[in-house]
């Protein structure tokens, strides 16, 4: 059980816990600016521009991928932002418009381009790949202290772990000003903060996260994480420190629950094969929120 | 190819699959512009991510009962159910505790679609799992569809239009102000709820063509692209069923001769092209509309700065004014201003220093704020107060 469990299950349980985290830090703040849909059109968009990596660099690979959903990151924003204002719709519908149309051309690029000979597809872009992120340098739990093993560990798991800094570093050092902004827009700019900027550095390390644990765990965890964890956090607390820590605990009881539920409850009851961990975590922290919902000590309005 | 694709030349059940997507465009595209106008475009992406689940419960169950699961109404129906479900649960959420409705939407959304996602791969570990061809739920597929699905679609379409044709004074009046609705009589919340049905028939319905990822779109773009059309809500909504049709329409016919291609984004696609050329082009709101807009008061300006510079004697250095006072015969080529053009510039003078007048005046300075620097006194006042402005001015001088 050990080293199977140290090769298979751990390298991913780390991966998806660090993802679930470093969304939940930004969503926390996103959910009290009324933007949690930012996580889901972000997800959205972003396939396009790695499909265009792909065909641009002819190989899956990390950076120009990133790079890609970065630029589809920023088109979109200029998109979304030119049609509410020569539009005049809500942000709401601009978003819709937006997000569909990308995602659709996204689509599109890949279904008509050839990428049959590598691990490019819509659904590994919804489901991620979570299960396939193993470890075949360990032999045990003494791995954990062998260099030559651990430089064996998926890239997957380094990225996850500095984007999880970056974001904590960005809630840590900017809370203040972040709290100040989210509660009273216009106090923050009456002491002089530069409230759009903050708005918009929020928005781009959300972005970020979500392009990092996109292509590492898929897009429905990253927007559950956004979302469900802050969310359920919200009923628990009205001090936003104790928010972010519930979310925090939330967010990491999701990813190992989530896996550990998908990878090893279908033997439990009886059934032969796994189901999705990246679903199952989603999953899971739905039933997070619900519980906080209806027994969540500050659930009423 | 395309041409016998869109005259629908391309067999009985393309044919029926077109006529089902045109339909359901139509209704999509009307029950868009009140979901948009209710400012509730995206309640409609969790109630489509919410159908997975009983997608798959419903092919699991009629697997069970020992049937192929195929069925597209048992899929349909089961569909139909998760999506309420889904909307329960964004109420819910959104009114009796403190989460904002935009959380509940994503909360649900993700949520929904994550556990379907589970349901999917246990389906795949059935015996039938592996044929049952559920992926094509998630962005739409018509190629090899049975004549019976294609029935069931184009009936379908039609039905929910219908439904949109009976309901759409209510939803108009509800959409527009739902407190004068409430004064007419209307309950609010049940139209409401009628209209977020018309939603969840309109997410079944399409589930197979469009696919749950993208019927979003078939409610959304349409609506936003009537919106750059008009400023009636009762145009809003023909408008956004037209183009709706029209992208229907296209969409499936166009993917009807290239059957590896999914029918879902060609149809969001064809739709934000509709889009995109709307609001490029559009009267009055298009992006063309306001340039020309823009260089048209650019003119004016320069036109009028270059006169008052003129009136005063001075020289006109600025390119653009110079050549806008020759085009206008008040310049001649070497700066010297032609005898209209000296008259004009008595007339802009004369018009500043009625301004002035009126800023000062005790009665007339509450309509100095109509002074834009453009617009003449003659708009403004009436004769007799230009009258009365010209006494106090005095004789006009000549330049």
């Amino acid at each position: 059980m050990g080293a199977e469990f140290v090769a298979l299950s751990l390298p991913p349980i780390l991966i998806g816990t660090l993802a679930a985290l470093a969304c939940a830090l930004p969503g926390n703040f996103l959910v009290l600016r009324r933007q949690s849909l930012v996580g889901d059109a972000i997800s959205h968009v972003v396939l396009p521009g790695i499909v265009v990596a792909f065909l641009v660099t002819g190989q899956v690979s990390a950076w120009p991928m990133m790079l890609g959903a970065a630029a589809a990151a920023v088109v979109s924003v200029a998109l979304i932002e030119g049609i509410r204002r020569l539009g005049r719709v809500d942000a709401g519908a601009a978003m819709g418009v937006t997000f569909t149309a990308m995602f659709a051309f996204g689509v599109l690029l890949l279904e008509q381009s050839d990428t049959s000979g590598v691990h490019l597809d819509v659904e590994h872009a919804l489901y991620g790949n979570l299960e396939s992120l193993i470890w075949l340098d360990a032999v045990g739990w003494s791995s954990l202290l062998d260099p030559a093993a651990l430089s064996g560990l998926p890239h997957e798991l380094e990225r996850m772990a500095i984007v999880f800094v970056l974001t904590l570093a960005f809630v840590v050092v900017l809370w203040r000003p972040l709290v100040l902004s989210t509660f009273d827009e216009g106090y923050a700019r009456s002491l002089g903060l530069p409230v759009a900027t903050l708005g918009l550095g929020l928005v781009i390390v959300a972005a970020i996260t979500a392009v990092a644990a996109f292509d590492a765990v898929g897009s429905i965890i990253v927007i559950a994480m956004f979302i469900c964890p802050p969310a359920a956090a919200r009923l628990m607390t009205n001090q936003l420190v104790h928010q972010v820590l519930w979310s925090l605990v939330f967010a990491a009881i999701s990813a190992v629950l989530g896996y550990v539920l998908a990878g090893y409850g279908p033997l439990w009851i009886g059934l032969p094969n796994t189901v999705s961990a990246a679903g199952m975590i989603a999953t899971v922290s739905g039933l997070i929120l619900a519980i906080c919902a209806v027994a969540g000590p500050q659930r009423r309005a | 190819m395309l041409a016998e694709a869109l005259l629908l030349q391309l067999g009985y059940n393309a044919t029926l699959v077109t006529f089902g997507a045109t339909a359901l465009g139509v209704a999509a595209g009307a029950t868009g512009a009140f979901l948009f106008l209710r400012k509730r475009s995206l309640v409609s992406d969790a109630v489509s991510h919410a159908t997975l689940p009983g997608l798959a419960l419903a092919f699991l169950i009629m697997v069970a009962l020992g049937g192929e699961g195929r069925s597209l109404l048992g899929l349909m129906a089961g569909s139909a159910l998760s999506a309420a479900a889904g909307l329960w649960c964004v109420s819910a959420l959104s009114r009796h505790t403190r989460v904002p409705e935009d959380a509940a939407i994503g909360a649900v959304l993700s949520v929904f679609f994550g556990f379907g996602v589970v349901l999917l791969t246990v389906i795949q570990s059935v015996p039938l799992g592996r044929q049952a061809g559920l992926e094509g739920f998630l962005l739409g597929s018509t190629a090899g569809m049975l004549f019976a699905d294609a029935v069931i679609i184009a009936v379908g379409g039609l039905a929910v239009l219908a439904a949109v044709l009976v309901l759409r004074r209510p939803l108009t009046v509800v959409a527009f102000d739902p407190g004068f609705g409430e004064t007419q009589g209307l309950r609010v919340a049940r139209i409401d709820a009628a209209l977020m049905l018309l939603v969840m028939a309109v997410t079944v319905v399409g589930l197979k063509i469009v696919g749950l990822i993208l019927i979003v779109a078939m409610l959304i773009i349409p609506a936003v692209t009537a919106r750059f059309w008009t400023n009636q809500a009762s145009s809003v909504v023909l408008l956004a069923g037209f183009f709706g049709g029209l992208a229907g329409y296209v969409g499936a016919a166009t993917s009807a001769i290239a059957p590896d291609l999914p029918t879902g984004p060609i149809i969001v696609l064809t739709s934000f092209v509709l889009f995109a050329l709307s609001m490029a082009c559009a009267p009055e709101r298009g992006v063309l509309a306001a340039l020309l807009r823009h260089r048209r008061f650019e003119r004016l300006v320069h036109l009028r700065q270059g006169l008052l510079a003129m009136a005063q004697g001075q020289h006109v250095y600025e390119a653009r004014t110079r050549r806008l006072l020759r085009g206008q015969g008040f310049m001649r080529p070497d700066g010297v201003p032609t005898e209209s053009g000296k008259g004009e510039a008595a007339r802009v003078l004369r018009d500043e220093a009625r301004w002035q007048v009126v800023r000062a005046s005790a009665h007339l300075s509450e309509l100095a704020v109509r002074d834009d620097g453009l617009t003449p006194t003659e708009d403004v006042l009436t004769a007799d107060q230009i009258a009365e402005v010209d006494r106090r001015l005095g004789t006009p001088e000549a330049v």
